[in-house]
C-alpha cells in the first residue's frame, strides 16, 4: 500500500451497557482502499464496533473518524459517505430490481438524473437487463447478494461496511462476490468486511481479530500466521478464540 | 432409516421447483449430511421428512413410517431443529424443555442423561427468558429441546449456519457424541468444511443431488488433477493463471490458488508452470498437488453444471 491515508481511525474506542463492556479500548486504523477483516466469535463485540464506526450508536468513550467525520457530532454526514450491506438485510424482496436500485440510490442521496443513469449502467453491468423488472425475492440467493453489494456503492461511497455478506452462499458465487470486492477496493473504496469463513481472511489485506471486547491481533495474514505460529488463519482464529470467557 | 424415493417439490403453482426428483437413505446410526447453499433445497426435504410439508410426487419413509399415510406416528420419533429459531421467546430456559417433554409425554428426567452434556453447559441461566439468549445459547437450548422425547431420528437445519469457527467446532463434537448414542442424525450446513465431519454427505444444488458418497469417498472420484499455486503478487496470480491454459479452471483459495487440470497438463505441469510464472515476472513460486477438499469437489460439480 503506498497511500497510507486513514479512512477509518478508531482511538480507545468503547461502549458500555450498564456493567457490560460491550467493545472496550478498540484502537485501530483502516487505510483508504485496504480490505480489511473484522473477525471475532459470536459475542466478541464486532456487531457493537459496527454500529459506532456507521454513525447509529454514540461511544461510552474514545474517539474515531470516519472518512474524516467525527463519531460523535457528524453521524449524519458518517451515513453519507458509507454504504452498508449484511447477508441478514439486503434489499427489499417484494420491490423490483429497478425499484431497489431506485430506493437504495434515492435514500443514499443521488438524485433522479444519476439514479437513471447509475441503474441503467448497474443492470448492465450484471446481466440483470431480462430481470430489472423482477421482484427481487425471486432472484437466486447469489444473485441477490452480488445485486445488494453493487446498490450499497452505487453513491460511491467511501466506505462500504459489509456484515457477513456471504453467508449460506454457494463456492463459486462466493468467488465472484469477492472478485467485486476486490474491483470496489481498486476502485478507491475502502471495504470493511465480516466473515465467518476463514479462507476469506486471506483475501484481506488487513485482518483484526476481537475477544471479549478487545482487538487481541492486528495484521495482515501473513503477519497474523508467524505471530501465532500457525500455517492457516484457521489455526489462528482458534488459539485466540478459544480462550474467549463470554458470549457464547 | 430415512429413504427418499424421487421426491419432488415446487412452490408458486408448480413454477419453483424446490426439490427435483431427490432420492437417497440414511442408514441406522448414520451422520448424513445435505451439504449445499442456502436455496438448495435443503429446507424443503427436512420439512417433508418430518411431516410439515407434503411432497407433490415421490415417496419417503423415516424410521419405517410413510411421510404421507403415516405422519402421525413420524412426528413422535423424530426431533426436529429448524433453521430459524422456534422455540417460546417469552419462556424460560427450564419452562422450554419442560413444556418439550411434557408434548411428548415424556420427562426432562427420562431422558436426561442424553441431554445433560449439553444442557449443563446452559443450566446456569435456567431462569432465563429464551427470547433473551446469546446466539449459541440458543442453538444450544433448541438441540436439548428436539432430543428429550428421545427421538429415532435427529433432524439439524442448518444448526452452524453464522455461527464462528470455533462455536462450530464444538457443536459438532456434541453431534458426534449423540451418534455415539445411536441416534441417527440428518444435517445440513452451507459450510463445506463440515462436510468431512458426516459419515455420508450428499451435495445439493438447485434441488438437485450432485453426488453422494463418503467425504473420502466424494474427493476420490474428483476427475481430474488439483494443484495449489502460490506466488508473491496473489492478485496479479488471480488475471495471470488463466492465461496459462485456456482449459484449466482457477479459483481463489485462502492463500492459494487452486488449478484444476480438467486432464490437460502431464506429470511436469509443475515445473512448467513454474517456468511460465517466472516468465512472467512472479517471484516465490510454488506450485504443488494436492487432495481436493469437499469445496473443490463442489465447485468442479457447479463448473461442469455450467458448461
Amino acid at each position: 500500500m503506498t497511500h497510507r491515508e486513514p479512512v477509518i481511525s478508531a482511538e480507545k474506542l468503547t461502549k458500555r451497557f450498564g456493567d457490560f463492556i460491550a467493545t472496550n479500548e478498540i484502537t485501530f486504523e483502516v487505510y483508504k482502499g485496504e480490505i480489511f477483516g473484522f473477525l471475532g466469535a459470536n459475542g466478541a463485540g464486532k456487531t457493537t464496533a459496527m454500529r459506532m464506526l456507521c454513525g447509529l450508536s454514540i461511544p461510552s468513550s474514545g474517539r474515531a473518524t470516519i472518512a474524516g467525520f467525527d463519531i460523535y457530532r457528524q453521524t449524519e454526514q458518517i451515513k453519507r459517505h458509507i454504504g452498508y450491506m449484511s447477508q441478514k438485510f439486503s434489499l427489499y424482496e417484494d420491490l423490483t430490481v429497478l425499484e431497489n436500485i431506485r430506493f437504495f440510490g434515492g435514500i443514499y442521496g443521488l438524485d433522479n438524473h444519476q439514479l437513471k443513469s447509475k441503474s441503467e449502467v448497474l443492470i448492465e453491468r450484471l446481466g440483470l437487463q431480462a430481470e430489472r423488472k423482477k421482484l427481487v425475492g425471486e432472484l437466486p440467493l447469489g444473485w441477490k447478494q452480488k445485486l445488494a453489494f453493487s446498490v450499497s456503492i452505487l453513491h460511491e461511497p467511501r466506505i462500504v461496511f459489509l456484515d457477513e455478506p456471504t453467508g449460506g452462499v454457494d463456492p463459486v458465487t462466493r468467488r465472484q462476490f469477492w472478485a467485486m470486492i476486490y474491483e470496489a477496493a481498486e476502485s478507491g473504496i475502502t471495504v470493511f468486511v465480516t466473515t465467518h469463513y476463514m479462507d476469506e481472511a486471506e483475501y484481506c489485506n488487513r485482518i483484526s481479530i476481537m475477544v471479549d471486547g478487545r482487538i487481541n491481533a492486528l495484521g495482515t495474514p501473513g503477519e497474523l500466521k508467524r505471530q501465532f505460529n500457525e500455517p492457516s488463519m484457521d489455526g489462528v482464529f482458534y488459539q485466540l478464540a478459544r480462550g474467549a470467557k463470554r458470549g457464547d | 432409516m430415512v429413504t427418499t424415493t424421487n421426491i419432488t417439490k415446487t412452490y408458486q403453482k408448480g413454477t419453483v421447483k424446490a426439490v427435483d426428483n431427490v432420492s437417497f437413505s440414511v442408514e441406522k446410526g448414520e451422520l448424513f449430511g445435505l451439504i449445499g447453499p442456502d436455496g438448495a433445497g435443503k429446507s424443503s426435504i427436512f420439512r417433508m421428512l418430518t411431516t410439515l410439508l407434503l411432497p407433490d410426487s415421490g415417496s419417503a419413509t423415516v424410521a419405517g413410517h410413510d411421510i404421507v399415510t403415516d405422519y402421525q406416528r413420524i412426528r413422535s420419533k423424530v426431533g426436529y431443529m429448524p433453521g430459524r429459531f422456534s422455540l417460546y421467546p417469552d419462556l424460560s430456559i427450564e419452562e422450554n424443555l419442560h413444556f418439550f417433554a411434557t408434548v411428548f409425554n415424556t420427562t426432562v428426567k427420562e431422558n436426561y442423561h442424553l441431554i445433560e452434556d449439553i444442557y449443563v453447559q446452559i443450566a446456569p441461566f435456567g431462569k432465563r427468558r429464551a427470547g433473551k439468549l446469546s446466539g449459541g445459547m440458543k442453538q444450544k437450548l433448541a438441540l436439548c429441546c428436539a432430543l428429550i422425547h428421545k427421538p429415532t431420528v435427529l433432524f439439524l437445519d442448518e444448526p452452524t449456519t453464522g455461527v464462528d469457527p470455533v462455536s462450530r467446532r464444538e457443536f459438532w463434537e456434541m453431534l458426534k457424541r449423540l451418534r455415539q448414542q445411536g441416534i441417527t442424525i440428518l444435517v445440513s450446513t452451507p459450510y463445506m468444511d463440515e462436510a468431512s465431519l458426516c459419515d455420508r454427505i450428499a451435495l445439493i444444488q438447485n434441488g438437485s443431488i450432485l453426488s453422494i458418497d463418503s467425504p473420502q469417498g466424494i474427493a476420490d472420484a474428483y476427475p481430474s488433477s488439483l494443484y495449489a499455486v502460490q506466488a508473491n503478487d496473489l492478485p496479479r496470480l488471480i488475471h495471470v493463471l488463466p492465461t496459462y491454459h485456456p482449459h484449466m479452471h482457477s479459483y481463489l483459495f485462502g492463500e492459494y490458488i487452486h488449478l484444476d487440470t480438467r486432464g490437460m497438463g502431464g506429470h511436469d505441469l509443475p515445473e512448467e508452470l513454474t517456468r511460465f510464472l517466472a516468465a512472467e515476472g512472479f517471484g516465490d513460486i510454488e506450485v504443488k498437488p494436492i487432495a481436493p477438499t469437499i469445496e473443490d469437489c463442489f465447485i468442479n460439480m457447479l463448473i461442469r453444471h455450467d458448461t
